[in-house]
Order: C-alpha cells, then structure tokens, then sequence
C-alpha cells in the first residue's frame, strides 16, 4: 500500500490513531539527562514541528524513535501500536524515515545507488538496481522530485541531495518523515521548494516531523508544535493559535527580544579596503575572482551566500591565513596584505585585526586547553602574560576571569576545559578574546552557528556596540536573517565573485536569495 | 623472419623474446603473493579498516602451511592451516579495531611484530632447525600444472614459449591469484554485499542509518582480508618455496599495501600494479652480475633495492591524486 492510498478525508484526524506517539521518554548519556518524560502525540497527514535550542533534546528524541538511539525508558507507539523500536531496521520496518542534517549520503554513489543501499532486493546488484530505477521514475512524478539518477550524489547541489534523502526513504515507504533542521543548507528559494515538497507529501498522506530553531518555518509550514527546552517538552500548540514572540520565550524560558535593536549608522572613514583580490588553493582552484570592496568605521558589513561560495576563503585571506595570489588589501589606508607582501596571522592581529573564525573549535580555540589558556590564544606572546620563559598566569587567570564576567560566559570557571563549555559559551569566549584587544578592524565569521537564541541575543548586542564604538565589522555568516538584521550593507558572495551589494535596510529576502543563487542582478550590482 | 644473411640477429631476436618472456614468468610467480595481499588490503580498506598488518598474517600463514605441510604430507592441509591462522589474525585485528575502536595502525603493527618473533620461537621449539620448517618434499607442495600439448605447442614461435613459459607449468595458487582479481572487481561492483562494503569505507553512517550492521559488514571485510592473505602466505612456503624461512615475507606486505594504493584501492589496477613490482623485482634478479654498458656491473645491494626505491618514487609523486576511502582508518562511534 503507498502512502497515497491511505489518504481518507477530512475527518481522519479524529478517527485514526495518532501516526506517533510517544510516551515517557528518558534518556540519558552518562550524566546528562538528554530526554525526561517526553510525550507527545502527532496526528496522520499532518506536519508536526518540534522546536527548541541547541542541546534542547530534540534530536536525540527524533534518534530515539528512528532507533539510532534507544531510550532508557518509555514507550512508543506507531499508528496506535506500541512498537519496539531497538534498530533503524525496525524504524524502516515500522515506517519511519528519516533526512538528517548531514546527510547520509555516500558521494562517491550515484543517486540510484544510494537509494537502493539496504534496500536491495537480492544478492546482485543489476535487478535491485533496475527495480529502483522503475520505482524512483514514479516516486519522482508523484512528488515531484525529479533528480537524475545516474548522477554522482557528490556533484548534486545540496538542496537535490537533500531530495535523495527524501526519496532514499520513500523508497522504504516511509508513512512518517523526520526531517532534521533540512533548511540549514539552503537558499531561501531551496527552502521553499522543500516546503512545496513537504505540504504535497502530507496531502498525500505522509506525516512529517519537522525538528528546527528557525521559528518562521515552523509558522510557515506546520499544522502543530512542541516545544522543547532542556530535555523536556514545555508545551504543545497548534501552529495557527501561539506566535514566534511566544514560542521563543517557551523556548528560552523568558522574553527574548527577537529582532536585533540598533540605530542607524555612522559611517566614518574607510578602515578596510580590498581591491580585485584573488586566492588559489593547493589545488589550483581559484577561489576568489576579483574582489573588491570596503568597510568603513562604524558600519557593519555582511556577506551573504549559500556557504562554500568564498566566504570562508575571504575571511581566511583578510585574516593573513590564506595567501593573497592577486590584488591588494590595504587597513587604514596603508597597505596590509599583497601578493608581494604577505602578512601571517599574528602580523595581521598586531595591526589591529581581530577574527572570530567561522569553525571555533578547529580555528578559534583549543579543544583541549583550559578556558584561561584559550583566552589568550593570539596574544599569548604579549607582555601582558608572557615574560619571555615563563607565562605571567596570574594574569592569564585575571584576564579570563575579566572577560568572563563582561561577556558572561557560564560557568565562570577559568580552569574548564574549553571543550566541556556550550556551543554559545565557547563563542562567547572567542569573542571576548578578540574584542577585548579593540581592534580596528573585526572579521567575524558565523558568529552564531550551534548558539542558543539567548546567547545570540547577547552576541549580536556586542557586535552592534562594537560598530557604535566606531569599529569596522566585516560579518560573514549563512543565516540571511542575521545579516539582514546585523549589517548595514550586504555584500552577496557567489562562486568567488560578490554579485551584487544591497543596503540593508533596501534589502528584501527575495531578492538576496536569488542573488545567492545567482539569478538575479540588481541594478546596484558591482560590475567587474 | 629476417634477411637471409640476418641469421645472427634473428637467433638474437628469439633469445631475447625468450629472456623476455623467462622475466614475465618469474614476474607472474613474484607478483603472486603480492596480488593476493594488495586484494586484501583493499578488501579491508575499502570497510574502512587499514591493515598494516597484511605482512604478519602473511608471515603467520606461510609458517602455519608449511610446518603443516611437513607433519601432514598433504600440501592442501596445509593450505587449509595457513588459511585458518590468517584469518584467526585478522580477527584479532578486528576485534582491536572494530569491537573496541583500537588504533588501526598500532594493531596491525603489533601483529607484525608478534607474528615475526613466534614463527621462529615456535619453528625452533617444533623443529629444532633454526627457526626453519623442515624442507617439503615434492607431495607436500603444490605441484606446478602442466597445461595439455605443450610439448607440441611448444616449438612453434614466439605462441610457443608464451604457452609454454608463460601460461603454462604453474601451481594452482597462482592461476587462482588472476581468477580473483576479477572476481573481487565483481563482488564490489556486482554484488550487494560489494555495494554495502564501498559504502561503509565511505561513510559508515549512511550505512547504519540504512539499517546496516556496520560492524558486522567490517568483520566480513576482514574475513576476506584473512583469506587472501592466507593464500599469499602458504603460497610463498609451499608454492613458491619449499619451507618456511624466518621473515621470508621480507616487506612484501608493505609493497602489497603500496600497490594498492597506487591501484587506487581497485582490483585491477592493483594487479597491474602488483605486475609491475612483480617485473622489476624479477629484472632486478637477472641484472645481477651482469655487464652493462656504461654504468657497467651494478652493486647487488643496489639492484635489490631497486624495487623499493621504485615504490617510493611511485607512491611520492607518480600516482596522482589516490582518494583513499573516506572513513579508512576512522573507528565507527555513534555520534553524541
């Protein structure tokens, strides 16, 4: 039976049993309790969210019931059944699938093959193969998610691997879909087409569990919602009764103010200027083509784009990480970084430059160091803390104690291992370091990536008093509502080249999206 | 062939046809072991396991068939023995890395180790003959197979000393080493469990998320890693040679492993590859002692080095860019 045939009418809801349920469910790794008594129940046909932060619990619960995980104790039940679920085999069976945030996709496979892996038909591969092709043509009609099959999932874009994904379960005829933040990767337009998948998918009878903390989705799309906060659920509501401003302060536990409050700018003189800069990498790719644009003091700049488009690369470069191949970068009206003369890193920082690399744990601190060692990464040869042979750590542990207090960074332990902090923590940490050296010149990347709302709120108020300060801020991040909200003009990044540059308070999502997608050129579009 | 006044060059030009294809057959009977162990490694690696370890349970494996072969008589017992053995290893080594996630490269290494000393620690104590296994007699090794007419075959040119030399008179070992080759190419290619085992090298999330055992499907790359191995290893001491000699397996594991890589972990190319070292190993044994002009006799220390120093050269530069499965050498967690 597919899915379709098991689409009645309007009165299901109140005659069939809920598609799942779930009844008390604990789990705990070691002493972390990740799941306490967690029930809900979502009707058939219908798109449930699940919302809450980072660490909130809700995709151990979703891994729990694809049976990734298995709960310490509770009880689920699929179509009114109580089902054991103790493998994702018995997940499959019961008819469950699942698209996680990183897929689960092999990229050297095609399409075709990555569909039929565990799902083969027998020992040989050419009738599984063939059998799959048949289905995927009729999947692909149905719902509309045409992709070629015989393609290398690791040349597809990722909004058509993510489709794999979905079509991968269908294939298992999945009647219930997880869907795991599936907007992360996406452009606006992505994200749209995702949606239009999902409502035909519940018009066709499939119940779809959407886990996010973007709350405009979650109004978007979804028929109901449950909230989730440190491993509890705190409410459920139907999506057409609560509001963003009301799911937030459920999810945070107290008001948050959503929108980034901020003046207008002042800006003064050109701080950072690039000129037609470019970067080839070890592999002889060119990673930026001729970019040139600047920042001024007092103003916010961001860089918009679907990431791996040369941000991550622009930031490297402006930081003196990655070298300069063409083009020259000049601060405060004197030169900085060229092709013929190189800065490393630690010469850029002692001009006034700081960074909060995109990836904090592999660029900005050490995994392993002690909160107090990590907070002078970059200035540990400074007088302050270093007197030549041995490290000043008096100093060392004031400084920390000091940056913890004004950037409220919990627990405030100077002695925690860098690593046992929380995502908003840690960058919390990393931003106190490089603002505390008041630089000139900010490089800030993916400044709230894996931060809870509540910590987003507070680094996007620092990063605001920065600019008023009259620092220059350079923000790269792949969240468009945070640079809509933050910068002050929009630079939007594409294959290396910057397409197009918007202010901010002109910009609309439409138009940036399709800018990010490369389908648009606005009129203010740089020209090269 | 040739001009009537030409008769020198034409016997010249079969002497040489005939040295040239001498050399090809030493190459197929040098290449065997390493064919075996390359196919190996890939197995395993492909799973997402590096086994280092190919040399030990080579070793393990040539000790075990011939001091079988010895008390037995019967060289398929023997080939039986070093079988088992090989596999017991490759066990030991998934059960380090697979059941408890152990560093790859430290288990594989200790086989070697291990396996180095207790072949010689246990030949001495069973046959008190330095570490050797007694020598076989003619019954207890495989006898090479000599292929129908090739004494009549045989006297025709340049077909004849191909079928003859070449094709023919080999033991059983080696024509299954070029039967596997393809056969491995379609189990990974043709076959669900080849489908499943390149997709676990990969990414082994995507496999357990499929409702795969992860691990189960390693233990079964392993396995076949054990396999084949054994077959390499019983084929130096009762196919190749006549006993088991201490380390005889002298770096062949190693050369293995960089044949496969340089095969970018695919049967087929790590044949050829497999060939090659086979080749200037083999030219290497011809050129010693001989006169060449210019550089004239070249040091036996030299030549013997040779193959080495090709592999090095080869696996440094001359490969490209090998993409290694991506999760070889990467324990599987759950991810928390």
């Amino acid at each position: 039976m597919t899915p379709s045939d098991r689409r009645v009418d309007g009165l299901r809801n109140a005659i069939d049993p809920p598609a799942v349920e779930l009844i008390n469910i604990n789990k705990r790794f070691g002493s972390v309790q990740a799941n306490r008594n967690v029930s809900l129940s979502i009707a058939p046909a219908t798109i449930h969210g699940i919302v809450g932060e980072n660490g909130a619990g809700k995709s151990t619960l979703m891994s729990i019931l694809f049976g990734f995980y298995q709960a310490n104790s509770g009880e689920i039940r699929v179509n009114g059944k109580t089902t054991r679920i103790r493998t994702t085999e018995e997940a499959i069976r019961a008819g469950i699938g699942m698209v996680h945030q990183h897929f689960m996709l092999v990229d050297s496979f095609t399409v075709l093959e990555n569909v039929v892996l565990g799902a083969e038909s027998g020992r040989l591969l050419k009738e599984s193969l063939s059998t799959a092709r048949q289905t995927l043509d009729l999947l692909e009609s149905k719902y509309g998610l045409e992709v070629n099959v015989d393609t290398l999932v690791g040349d597809l874009p990722v909004g058509l691997q993510q489709r794999v994904e979905i079509l991968k379960a269908l294939y298992r005829e999945a009647q219930i879909l997880i869907l795991d933040e599936p907007t992360g990767v996406l452009t606006p337009q992505e994200s749209e087409q995702l949606f239009n998948i999902l409502l035909g998918l519940r018009d066709r009878g499939v119940t779809v569990i959407l886990i996010t903390h973007k709350l405009r989705e979650i109004m978007a799309i979804t028929d109901t919602v449950t909230v989730m906060r440190g491993g509890e659920v705190v409410a459920h509501r139907t999506t057409s009764q609560t509001s963003e401003p009301e799911l937030a302060e459920l999810m945070v536990g107290r008001k948050v103010l959503l929108r980034v409050e901020k003046g207008i700018s002042q800006p003064g003189s050109v701080v950072l200027d690039v000129r037609e800069v470019e970067t080839i990498d070890q592999r002889g790719v060119k990673r930026l083509h001729n970019v040139s644009f600047n920042v001024r003091s007092g103003e916010i700049v961001g860089i918009a784009g679907v990431s791996g488009n040369g941000q991550s690369e622009l930031l490297e470069v402006l930081a003196g990480i990655r070298t300069v191949t063409a083009g020259r970068i000049s601060l405060n009206g004197k030169p900085l970084i060229d092709q013929f003369n190189p800065r490393d890193a630690g010469q850029v920082r002692g001009l006034g430059v700081g960074h909060v690399p995109e990836d904090r744990l592999r660029m900005g601190l050490v995994r392993s160091f002690e909160a107090m060692e990590s907070s002078i990464l970059g200035i540990h040869s400074d007088r302050r803390f270093n007197a030549m042979v041995f490290m000043k750590l008096d100093a060392v542990l004031e400084n920390c104690r000091h940056k913890m207090e004004a950037f409220d960074v919990r627990p405030r332990n100077p002695h925690l291992v860098t690593v046992n902090f929380s995502g908003g923590n840690q960058q919390k940490l990393v931003l106190a370091r490089e603002m505390d050296e008041k630089p000139g010149l900010l490089l800030v990347g993916q400044p709230t990536r894996g931060v809870d709302i509540g910590a987003i709120e507070f680094i996007h108020k620092e990063i605001v008093a920065m600019r008023d300060a009259g620092r220059a801020v350079l923000l790269v991040s792949v969240e468009l509502e945070e640079i809509m909200s933050l910068a002050d003009r929009i630079l939007v990044m594409f294959d290396g080249h910057i397409v197009g540059e918007v202010t901010a308070s002109h910009a609309s999502e439409q138009e940036l999206g399709l800018m990010m997608a490369n389908a648009a050129t606005p009129a203010s579009a740089i020209r090269s | 062939m040739g001009s009537p006044n030409g008769n020198g060059v034409v016997m010249d030009l079969e002497g040489a046809f005939l040295l040239f294809v001498l050399v090809l057959d030493s190459t197929a009977r040098v290449a065997v072991p390493l064919i075996f162990c390359a196919l190996a490694g890939l197995f395993a690696e492909r799973s997402g396991v590096i086994d280092i370890g190919l040399e030990g349970k080579m070793l393990a494996a040539a000790f075990a068939a011939a001091a079988t072969a010895a008390v037995t008589q019967s060289s398929w017992i023997g080939l039986g023995a070093g079988v088992v053995v090989s596999i017991a290893f490759a066990m030991l080594h998934g059960f380090a890395c697979i059941t408890h996630r152990g560093s790859q490269v430290v288990s594989g290494l200790a086989i070697n180790i291990l396996v180095s000393g207790l072949t010689v620690t246990l030949g001495i104590a069973w046959f008190h003959e330095g570490g050797q296994t007694p020598l076989l007699v003619d019954d207890a090794r495989f006898p090479p197979i000599e292929w129908p007419g090739t004494n009549v075959v045989g006297g025709v040119p340049i077909i004849g000393p191909i079928y003859k030399e070449l094709l023919s008179g080999h033991n059983v070992l080696v024509y299954l080493a070029f039967f596997v080759v393809p056969l491995s190419w379609w189990i990974l290619y043709r076959t669900r469990f080849g489908l499943r085992l390149r997709a676990v090298g990969e990414n082994p999330t995507a496999v357990d998320t499929a409702g795969i055992s992860v691990q189960w499907l390693r233990y079964r790359a392993m396995l076949l890693c054990g396999v084949l191995c054994g077959l390499a290893g019983t084929y130096l001491s009762t196919a190749h040679g006549a006993s088991f000699i201490r380390d005889m397996t002298a770096g062949k594991g190693y050369i293995a492993l960089a044949a496969m890589i340089f095969g970018k972990w695919r049967p087929l190319p790590a044949m050829l590859a497999c060939l090659l070292f086979g080749f200037l190993d083999s030219v290497a044994a011809r050129l010693q002692g001989v006169e060449l002009p210019v550089v004239g006799q070249i040091p036996v220390q030299f030549i013997q080095a040779l193959p080495y120093v090709v592999t090095v050269i080869l696996l440094a530069g001359f490969i490209g860019r090998a993409v290694a499965p991506k999760a070889s050498g990467i324990p599987y967690v759950k991810e928390r």
